[in-house]
């Protein structure tokens, strides 16, 4: 057993747990938030993607130690309303069918849209397919990622109009 | 109807065991706990439920309570906006969630709570929309005896009861309480299709938003004050049994409490998913291996083509095949061999068991409630009624979650009972692909004769496949002639005008679990029907459209949809070079549905699916939007089966085991999918299962156009498709 501090969705958290226990079951054992799923236990399907220091992992094969004096984000961190545009796209497009998979789905879509603001479809290809969805969502969770970046890029357009006004 | 009021428990149940194909309002239920509500702010509101369906409380929320469970399939929505529609509700105050076990809740078909065969919406179609028009009625009779006016001058909209001639109007909240006291009515008057305002149009799914923020409890995220995880060491061959095991190097693991001796292996039980993964790796089991433990998958292909040389249970017989064979112009034939195939569902199979010395609470994504909840019963020795099923969300179905023994549920109990401490029973992903219930492998041949003229006038299939129903309770529903329905599904219904036609069965040796897999029969028998006279067709010389058209005279709903998707995909049209172009049709669950597929396929062998055009008649439409993603996702989980899905045995073990051997379809094979729904007022059918079965043959049509090779194996192997 190990001490491991980080910051999860913003907040100091400690846990004492094997070392090499997934981050995956901390995340949901130890510290209650089951919005990350468990699907494949191999990295294989991308239910149980996390940002940790801003990086896309698969939690159900990064140890927890990993995880020591490092950021944290889960699905429950990714905004605290359904504000976030990858949520309000995934809600516009009606997304899930069985939602199990859409926890890793957002998380992995929202490191690419970071890193990539007007991603083509090859760009969402490249980036998306370690997520599996059983359900075959694809096609809505392809325009809905199309639909935040418009969203988004909206907003930064929005915000960047305030600015030049205050000026 | 039924007018029974303020009922005994015990009445309750005796009066609701009948209502099976009638209706179930007027039976008022006894309080229900509302997870998260405590019972003492229960039991000061006011909420109005006038039948096992609808709760409206003081806040004006409408509960829609939903029996069949909500897998994916969107019946949250879709069975809300049933009740919604007639209760003239105000759709942003209407929330679902499911029903518990009782028999009010029975499905009107099996008489048993379940969810399956794509169903749910037809079935409820009248007992839903009754339910939201008495409790309507209800409210404005209560209005209009405040307003002392005649209810007839009165009407509901949009979650109001308004009195317009003297500006009066009420919220259903705050009518609740008073309707609580009335009797349901009698007779219910149900709205003109024309006037519907909530049906038919495209709503958005009330469960998205807990879908994309982490909260919907699946089974898997069910907390209970001092929970254990098991997981079981099950036999790695069917059948197996344990012989003995040694425990001691598991118990050492640090978080390992317990290991237990259960019918279906050995649990290891700890304090979490971790450590009883690591216990497990560290028990030692020797296992008697049983009589499958030489299974072998190219042995039992060779098996099952010998039964195939022989004639089976006769499923379908119309004129002289022989005869007519005889004088064929032309004659084909062709064998198929389509491999076992497991559900995967996203998330792994799992239960919550909590027994105690005289009650047992079980939580679980299930579409078995019935069974499950008596099974946890027997196995606790307990009575039904002591026993609280908590029906979760479910991480996907497709029939993985509908199992006549119960055998995830019993085992969960089983480990509870025995630990004494509620036991949440983890399945692997390997546990789950290597679990069994699998699709059964389907073995075909299929011969035909074609006449001078190029039209067909003998066709025979004979099947070969396991059951899962024959000697099972199932039988009894399933089997008849000694055929069983859900082998020859599709193919025994063949809607082809051929004079002489001979379906029949041989039922393969059974010991490896096999199950309804989203569309089951259909599954198999679609794909050999559609490329075999795919086969004709081009043998005739003819389009395979219109070689299809011509033998539909008597199918309307069939020659539609054909018609129909030859449209929208527009069959006709020259395609890009290196494009091929293959067409579907199969009827499934009570709906129609034609699909054409564009694909290439590269020198080495490479298949790219570009596009399926999908058209569907599935009679009157609830939620378009439901159907259109019902197809999108039935089209990708054909696919998948097409392109990658094989489970197959060697030394009597299932060789795959994770997503890196059993392979899904993903981001980067995604076809673009465009469905049309087509405007019908023919009998409503199902939408969950249909649009699985014409994939794979209007994928494999497609191969031939563009390479001339015929597929008649699956899944579809680049080595196949090589120049």
């Amino acid at each position: 057993m190990k001490q491991i501090n980080f910051t999860l969705n913003g907040k100091a958290v400690s846990v004492e747990v094997a070392a090499d226990k997934p981050l995956l079951w901390t995340l949901r054992e130890d510290l209650g938030l089951t919005g990350t799923k468990f699907g494949c236990g191999m990295a294989l399907c991308g239910a149980c993607t996390v940002h940790l220091n801003g990086e896309a992992v698969r939690s159900c094969v990064t140890p927890t130690s990993r995880a020591e004096s490092k950021k944290v984000t889960t699905i429950e961190g990714l905004s605290p309303d359904l504000s976030h545009p990858l949520q309000r796209a995934w809600i516009a497009e009606d997304v899930p069918q069985c939602g199990y998979c859409q926890s890793g789905q957002i998380m992995a879509a929202a490191v690419l849209l970071r890193e990539n603001p007007r991603p083509t479809d090859a760009d969402i290809d490249d980036a998306m397919s370690g997520n599996i969805c059983r359900c075959g969502t694809y096609q809505r969770i392809r325009r809905a990622i199309h639909l935040a970046a418009r969203m988004k890029m909206q907003k930064t357009q929005k915000t960047a109009k305030a600015k030049g006004v205050a000026k | 109807m039924n007018e029974i009021l303020n009922l005994s428990r015990r009445d309750f149940f005796k009066t609701g065991a009948l209502v099976g194909g009638g209706l179930v309002l007027g039976v008022h239920l006894p309080k229900l706990a509302e997870p998260g509500r405590p019972a003492e702010a229960q039991q000061k509101s006011s909420t109005f439920a006038p039948n096992a369906f609808v709760r409206i409380g003081a806040d004006d929320s409408v509960t829609v309570l939903i029996n069949h469970s909500e897998m994916g399939q969107g019946t949250f929505t879709g069975l809300a906006l049933l009740v919604a529609e007639e209760l003239d509700a105000d759709w942003s105050k209407v929330r679902a969630e499911h029903a518990p076990v009782d028999p009010a809740y029975n499905h009107l078909g099996t008489g048993i709570q379940m969810v399956g065969g794509s169903t749910s919406t037809w079935t409820e179609w009248e007992r839903l929309r009754k339910a939201g028009a008495a409790a309507r009625a209800m409210l404005i009779a209560v209005a209009a005896a405040d307003w002392k006016v005649d209810p007839a001058s009165c009407r509901a909209e949009n979650g109001y009861v308004i009195h317009a001639a003297s500006r009066r109007r009420l919220s259903y909240g705050k009518l609740a309480e008073k309707a609580s006291g009335l009797t349901p009515p009698q007779n219910v008057a149900l709205k003109d299709p024309g006037d519907f305002k909530l049906i038919g149009k495209p709503r958005k799914r009330l469960d998205t938003p807990e879908k994309t923020n982490g909260a919907g409890v699946f089974g898997l995220d069910v907390k209970v004050p001092g929970l254990l995880v098991a997981v079981v060491a099950r036999p790695p061959v069917f059948g197996g049994k344990v012989k003995s095991y040694d425990a001691g190097k598991a118990t050492a693991v640090p978080g390992v409490r317990q290991v237990v001796e259960i019918d279906r292996g050995i649990a290891v039980v700890a304090d979490g998913y971790w450590s009883a993964l690591k216990g497990r790796e560290a028990l030692e089991v020797a296992w008697d291996e049983g009589p499958l433990a030489t299974l072998d998958s190219r042995t039992q292909g060779e098996q099952y083509a010998e039964l195939a040389k022989h004639p089976g249970a006769v499923a379908r017989k119309e004129g002289d095949v022989a005869t007519a064979m005889g004088r064929a112009a032309r004659k084909f034939e062709a064998v198929y061999d389509l491999p076992y195939l497991a559900h995967a569902p996203m998330e792994p199979l799992n239960c919550v068991a909590d027994v105690r010395a005289d009650s047992c609470e079980v939580w679980t994504g299930t579409q078995f409630q019935t069974g499950d909840r008596d099974a946890a019963a027997q196995v606790a020795g307990l009575k039904p009624e002591q026993v609280k099923l908590h029906t979760t969300l479910l991480g996907g179905g497709f029939g993985r979650r509908a199992v006549p023994d119960s055998h995830f549920v019993r085992e969960a109990v089983q480990i509870s009972k025995a630990v004494k401490a509620p036991v949440k029973v983890i399945w692997s992903r390997e546990d789950d692909i290597r679990g069994g219930f699998y699709r059964p492998r389907a073995y075909a041949t299929v011969s035909a004769g074609l006449d001078a003229a190029g039209a067909p006038v003998a066709w025979q299939q004979r099947i070969v496949c396991q059951s899962f129903a024959v000697g099972t309770p199932l039988e009894a529903f399933i089997v008849k002639d000694g055929v069983d329905g859900a082998a020859v599904e599709g193919a025994a219904d063949l809607p082809y005008d051929i004079p002489n036609l001979l379906v029949d069965w041989r039922q393969a040796p059974g010991g490896v679990p096999t199950l309804w897999w989203r569309s089951v029969g259909h599954s198999h028998n679609a794909f050999v029907i559609e490329t075999f006279l795919d086969e004709l067709a081009h043998a005739a010389g003819k389009d395979p459209y219109e070689f299809r058209r011509a033998l539909l005279t008597k199918h309307p709903r069939h020659k539609r949809m054909l018609e129909f998707v030859a449209e929208k995909a527009g069959w006709s049209n020259p395609l890009a070079a290196g494009r091929g172009r293959g067409l579907a049709l199969h009827e499934s669950f009570g709906s129609f549905v034609a699909q054409v597929a564009e694909v290439s396929v590269s020198r080495e062998g490479k298949l790219r699916v570009h596009r399926v055009v999908c058209a569907i008649d599935c009679g009157p439409v609830v939620n378009p939007g439901q159907v259109h993603a019902q197809m999108e996702g039935a089209i990708v989980f054909g696919l998948t089966a097409a392109l990658h899905g094989e489970i197959t045995f060697e030394n009597g073990r299932v060789k795959q085991r994770n997503f890196h051997d059993y392979p899904m379809l993903r981001m980067n094979e995604m076809p673009v999918v465009e469905t049309h729904i087509a405007h019908s007022a023919e009998k409503m059918g199902g939408v969950g299962e249909p649009g699985v079965p014409p994939v794979a043959p209007a994928v494999a049509n497609a191969i031939f156009a563009v390479t001339g090779k015929r597929i008649r194996r699956l899944p579809i192997r680049d080595q196949d498709l090589k120049a």
